[in-house]
């Protein structure tokens, strides 16, 4: 039965009834229902943008590299690779194995991939990934042609990725979904319509059932898998459901087995419910407030710097959030691979109230004062946390004679302005796509147009961070990149608030959880015990 | 009979009309306070809104201050926090009683508004009726069509954020069932013998209007209306959300008590308070609207 | 009769075509686009997308392409669900919407009415007061508590019925959400036909009914009632397109496979091709409706005449 009466005398006995035509019948395989948080786009990998797709994505598809249970990068479809001396060369070894339908996987599907990824008429939203590839950039903007892509199949069983500059975290990024394989011998057949369940090939784990919109997304054990012996879970249902308070209900109901990204706001229940089930671990992404450069007075970097020193971080973190996120004093991550300690504002371990002292004199230099307030407007997307977090920055910011106008937005209207430069002080997050630090440094880059919200233009830290792009030796990479973030924090362009964790409930039943930096829980190893 | 005092007032002159007004005002307001239940519930609402407007007077917590060593604590007389506290650590008490000024303001300016564009406009439709009733109901239902999120959106975008513009976008919105009730009615009423008596003798068409047929649909009328202020109550929380209605710190019944249905386990107060404050101000206006329907319902007397 | 009818049918075209318009042309100056998230894109990125949604037209002209598109049926992919058509998200979403809301609107009709004529016939009773004030519980608790409170007390504490889902469409997934969507609608209805049976009892014909001495239950039925519904009817018109069309609140807390949530949620993603599927399909419901209650107000009160 899909729903268990303890209590309910005539009630389930109307219900079940009414309710025996359409019953499953109890199986012995054993299925995994995920409360995923969010309807797909798309099956697509290439029209994908969202972690709840990835999980999706990542049970149907396996790029030539994939993650284990820690989220590390593993061989995948490939078996091995070799690279260049200069790193800029990759050739790997495709796996031997197939298709759901039959058809051997092929270094020509990934090359097709890549392509079609890049393609400008695809209109692929995540394409900007693959621009390290040769000529990515240019293929996508329409300045090359498909066949210029630096990615060649030298035969069927092997692919070669020239780069366009050495990029050591691309084991790590050919792990993401905007690198899987595409079955060219079904795209090119049915086009668009290639996702549909009765077209679709998959070379994951599992293949697809159904997808109903709104309903869920169903899928099972894909027997052609080249590791299916080890996959222990036979289905998986994953439910779009979006509200996480449902969710917690449903789960605690048995309905289902875990939810991703739980609401910070439940967390002392959880805990006290429901400890066994809560899951929290760090995370690669940051949170953050970027300040308009360009708007004045905030062009003071005095200013900037204040706001940021006048933030109690630990006061967020133990009494807002309370749910185990590190106070953030960096851009960069603690713990990013490629990388050395974070470059931390220098203040960092500064007792709060000499921060509070030297805010004040800051503020005082840029001629702000008791008598004269400099007045903020703080703008979030509307969300119980962003909400949270800046009525207590409001709070903080009131000590060192700030006054500050809280405004909020729907995402989209949040956004729009950011990108617009219209706003003083917002709120931004920014997860990692690769574990790599310029991954999250790039953001300030005066050339990144989209996403440097704040205009942060600083001709040496975009130097330092050409120079890091062509440096192959590691080392020296993470050292000239540490260099342009200690700038950068010392600019202040930004107010790094917290280093985000993983917050998710996974019910005792299942076996094969493990912490992951980037929040990946393939189903391959994952169990189920009753 | 059925309706002494239209029939009257149809064949009276002016100045006489008017003195028969002045009496049947004061007529209903006399039967008005003779019920029990809409005086007891005016004396509530007025308590409310004298809390609201007070409010700063009637707790030793500011709006704004947050507790950090109290966040999301249970109702506590020690610490005079006597509805406990929000999430970020606020005395809920004052926040519910500065939600009571915009929810009330709200409540009442946005239900006024769509009552009288709803009314008249529903009126004029009816007692014209042909191509102006089919004119204006077509726009009623392009109203009703158009996507009310970018309605408010764009509203936002001309005007700049302003509490008063929620109440004119709220109010432009729930007139158009109004509209259609009042409409409706007058359909029914415009073929009585004492509106079409009144149609012979000469009575201009406004007057009509004003003098017979709204006075003879106020019943459906105050009903809706008590049913329009809870919708515009809850839906300035929807307002909030997009950041079109109160910004924090200030904030309402409707924002109040969305957040506290997302922690009714962990934080009952957070839900139970604000609704209490919020059906409490609906019983309120239901009794008074009863009471005034009896009072002013011509047939009664 | 059947004259008005074709009028009104052939008017539905100018009053569509105005609301597509408008529609059309509030959702693309509204701040916003579907692609302002919070990974905002490369502007590369945007140009090839808004291309392969021609969206680098001028507006006038996306509007015409707009046009001449439905008027082959054509109302575009879903931007934000691109495996989707709107058609396909509309049409597939619509019998669970239609399901939910046609139980609960019906629900609503027959014990909203029950309730309301009850309370009227005995005016200020304590059977009066008990149905008002449930009924005013009804109004005051929003969807948003009732549905959360119904969840936690019937799936989660007594585990009757599933918390939420859709699992087979079977009939347990359905009752809660039918009743949480159908309390606050039987309190409005019987608010209202409580207040216009109260009117109506206190009529001439009421009193002229009961003079020529038929049974006082037959009056009542054939000539109050009736009376009656007219504003009910008047309120149900709309509320049942609103009703049908699904609530974002309900299906989201449900998780029921309905079209509700688009409405809000496209508005919100800013994904325009279904915003405006969303705002033909509603404006046709409504005008629909609001036909069939201007056809009902003749069949109860025969002296209403719409055409003169």
């Amino acid at each position: 039965m899909s729903f268990k009466s303890r209590t309910g005398k005539i009630f389930s006995a109307l219900t079940l009834t009414l309710s025996l035509l359409g019953a499953p019948i109890a199986q012995a395989d054993t299925t995994l229902r995920i409360g995923n948080q969010g309807e797909p786009a798309s099956l697509d990998p290439h029209f994908l943008s969202g972690d709840w797709e990835n999980r999706i994505a990542g049970d149907l598809f396996m790029g030539l590299t994939t993650e284990d249970p820690e989220g590390n990068a593993i061989p995948g479809a490939a078996e091995s690779w070799t690279v260049s001396d200069d790193g800029l060369v990759y050739t790997f070894k495709i796996r031997d194995h197939k298709w759901s339908d039959g058809q051997p996987v092929t270094a020509q599907d990934f090359e097709y991939a890549m392509r079609r990824i890049l393609l400008p008429e695809t209109a692929a939203e995540y394409a900007s990934l693959l621009y390290i590839i040769k000529n990515g950039e240019e293929l996508n903007t329409g300045k090359a042609k498909p066949e210029d892509l630096g990615v060649h199949a030298l035969d069927d069983k092997t692919l070669e990725i020239t780069l366009k500059g050495p990029a050591p975290f691309l084991i790590s990024m050919l792990t993401h979904y905007t690198a899987f394989p595409v079955p060219k011998h079904i795209v090119e057949k049915y086009g668009k319509d290639w996702t549909k369940k009765e077209h679709i090939a998959t070379n994951g784990p599992y293949k697809l059932v159904e997808w109903l919109p709104n309903t869920h997304v169903k899928v099972t054990k894909n027997e052609l898998f080249w590791d299916a012996a080890n996959v222990k879970i036979d289905n998986v249902i994953f439910y779009p459901q979006e509200d996480a308070a449902a969710l917690i209900k449903r789960m605690r109901a048995g309905e289902i087995d875990c939810i991703y990204k739980f609401p910070s706001g439940q967390i002392d229940w959880l805990r006290q419910n429901m400890p066994e089930e809560t899951k929290i671990a760090p995370y690669l992404g940051t949170y953050y407030y970027p300040i308009n450069t360009k708007r004045a007075p905030f062009t003071d970097k005095r200013i900037r710097q204040a706001l940021s020193m006048a933030i109690d971080r630990e006061i967020i973190m133990d009494k807002v959030l309370k749910t185990g996120e590190l106070p953030a004093y960096s851009m960069v991550p603690p713990g990013t691979s490629n990388y050395k300690e974070p470059s931390y504002v220098t203040w960092k371990s500064m007792p709060m109230a000499d921060r509070i002292t030297k805010a004040k004199e800051l503020m005082k230099e840029a001629g702000y004062g008791d008598d004269k307030h400099l007045k903020v407007q703080l703008r979030y997307n509307t969300d119980d946390n962003h909400k949270r977090i800046a009525i207590a920055v409001a709070q903080m910011w009131k000590k060192i004679g700030v006054e500050t106008e809280l405004f909020n937005s729907e995402v989209k209207v949040h956004y729009a302005e950011l990108k617009q430069g219209n706003f003083e002080v917002a709120r931004a997050g920014w997860v990692a796509d690769y574990n790599d630090p310029q991954n999250f440094l790039f953001l300030l880059e005066s050339t990144s147009k989209s996403l440097n919200y704040g205009n942060y233009d600083n001709p040496e830290y975009d130097k330092l961070m050409e120079d890091a792009y062509l440096e192959s030796d590691l080392k020296k990479r993470a050292q000239i990149m540490g260099k342009a973030e200690a700038i950068a924090m010392e600019d202040a362009p930004i107010i790094p608030i917290y280093y985000y964790v993983s917050k998710n409930l996974v019910s005792t039943k299942i076996k094969g959880w493990k912490d992951a930096i980037n929040d990946t829980h393939r189903t391959r190893w994952l169990s189920i015990e009753n | 009979m059925y309706s002494q005092k239209s029939k009257l007032a149809a064949m009276m002159p002016d100045a006489e009309n008017t003195i028969e007004g002045r009496s049947l005002w004061q007529d209903a307001r006399r039967r008005l306070f003779q019920n029990k239940a809409a005086v007891v519930s005016m004396a509530i609402l007025a308590i409310i809104a004298l809390m609201a407007i007070f409010a700063p007077f009637l707790s030793p917590h500011p709006l704004d201050e947050i507790y950090w060593d109290r966040i999301q604590a249970a109702p506590d007389y020690a610490n005079a926090h006597w509805f406990g506290t929000d999430s970020s650590g606020r005395d809920l008490f004052i926040r519910v009683l500065y939600g009571a000024r915009v929810s009330l303001m709200v409540g009442i300016l946005a239900t006024g508004v769509s009552l009288i564009i709803g009314v008249t406009y529903g009126a004029i439709s009816g007692y014209f009726g042909g191509k102006v009733d089919n004119f204006m109901m077509r726009f009623v239902d392009i109203m009703y069509s158009l996507p009310f999120m970018f309605f408010v959106i764009l509203l936002m975008v001309v005007f700049g954020r302003n509490i008063f513009l929620i109440f004119v976008a709220l109010g432009a919105v729930e007139w158009l069932t109004m509209a259609r009730i009042v409409r409706g009615q007058t359909l029914s009423i415009k073929r009585k013998e004492y509106v079409e008596a009144a149609h012979a003798g000469g009575v201009s068409n406004l007057k009509i209007i004003f003098r017979h047929i709204i006075p003879n649909v106020l019943g459906p009328v105050i009903v809706y209306v008590t049913l329009t202020v809870p919708q515009v109550i809850l839906t300035e929380s929807f307002l909030s959300f997009l950041g079109l209605g109160v910004q924090e710190p200030l904030t309402s019944w409707g924002v109040l008590i969305s957040e506290g249905a997302k922690l009714m386990e962990m934080a009952p107060w957070m839900l139970i308070y604000p609704a209490i404050f919020l059906a409490t101000t609906l019983f309120c206006f239901n009794f008074i609207g009863d009471g005034l329907r009896d009072a002013l319902d011509p047939k009664d007397r | 009769m059947l004259n008005y009818f074709i009028r009104r049918v052939l008017a539905s075209i100018p009053t569509l075509l105005i609301v597509i318009t408008i529609a059309f042309f509030m959702m693309r100056i509204a701040p916003g686009g579907p692609w302002d998230k919070e990974r905002s894109l490369p502007p590369e990125i945007e140009a090839n997308i808004m291309k392969a949604y021609d969206m680098d037209k001028p507006l006038v002209e996306q509007y015409f392409i707009y046009l001449g598109k439905i008027l082959v049926g054509d109302f575009g992919p879903s931007y934000k669900f691109r495996d989707f058509s709107v058609t396909d998200l509309l049409m597939g979403g619509f019998p669970a919407s239609l399901q939910i809301g046609g139980m609960a609107i019906f629900l609503a009709v027959i014990f909203g009415t029950l309730f309301g004529a009850m309370a009227a016939l005995r005016k200020n009773s304590a059977a009066d007061y008990s149905v008002m004030t449930m009924a005013m519980t009804g109004i005051a608790i929003p969807n948003f508590v009732m549905a959360p409170v119904l969840t936690l007390i019937f799936g989660v504490y007594l585990s009757w019925l599933p918390v939420a889902g859709w699992g087979d469409g079977s009939f347990q997934y359905k009752i809660l959400p039918v009743l949480a969507l159908a309390l606050p609608q039987i309190a409005y209805i019987a608010r209202l036909t409580r207040g216009s049976m109260i009117e109506v009892l206190h009529s001439n014909y009421i009193r002229t009914a009961r003079a020529k001495g038929l049974r006082e239950r037959l009056v009542l039925l054939r000539h109050a009632l009736k009376g009656a519904m007219l504003p009910v009817v008047s309120y149900l018109g709309p509320a049942t397109a609103a009703v049908i069309t699904g609530s974002v609140v309900i299906e989201t807390i449900f998780d029921i496979p309905g079209i509700g949530r688009y409405f809000i949620q496209g508005a919100l993603n800013r994904d325009y091709p279904l915003v405006m599927g969303t705002v033909i399909f509603y404006g046709v419901l409504i005008i629909v409706l609001n036909l069939i209650v201007d056809m009902l107000y003749g069949l109860l009160d025969p002296k209403v005449r719409l055409h003169d």
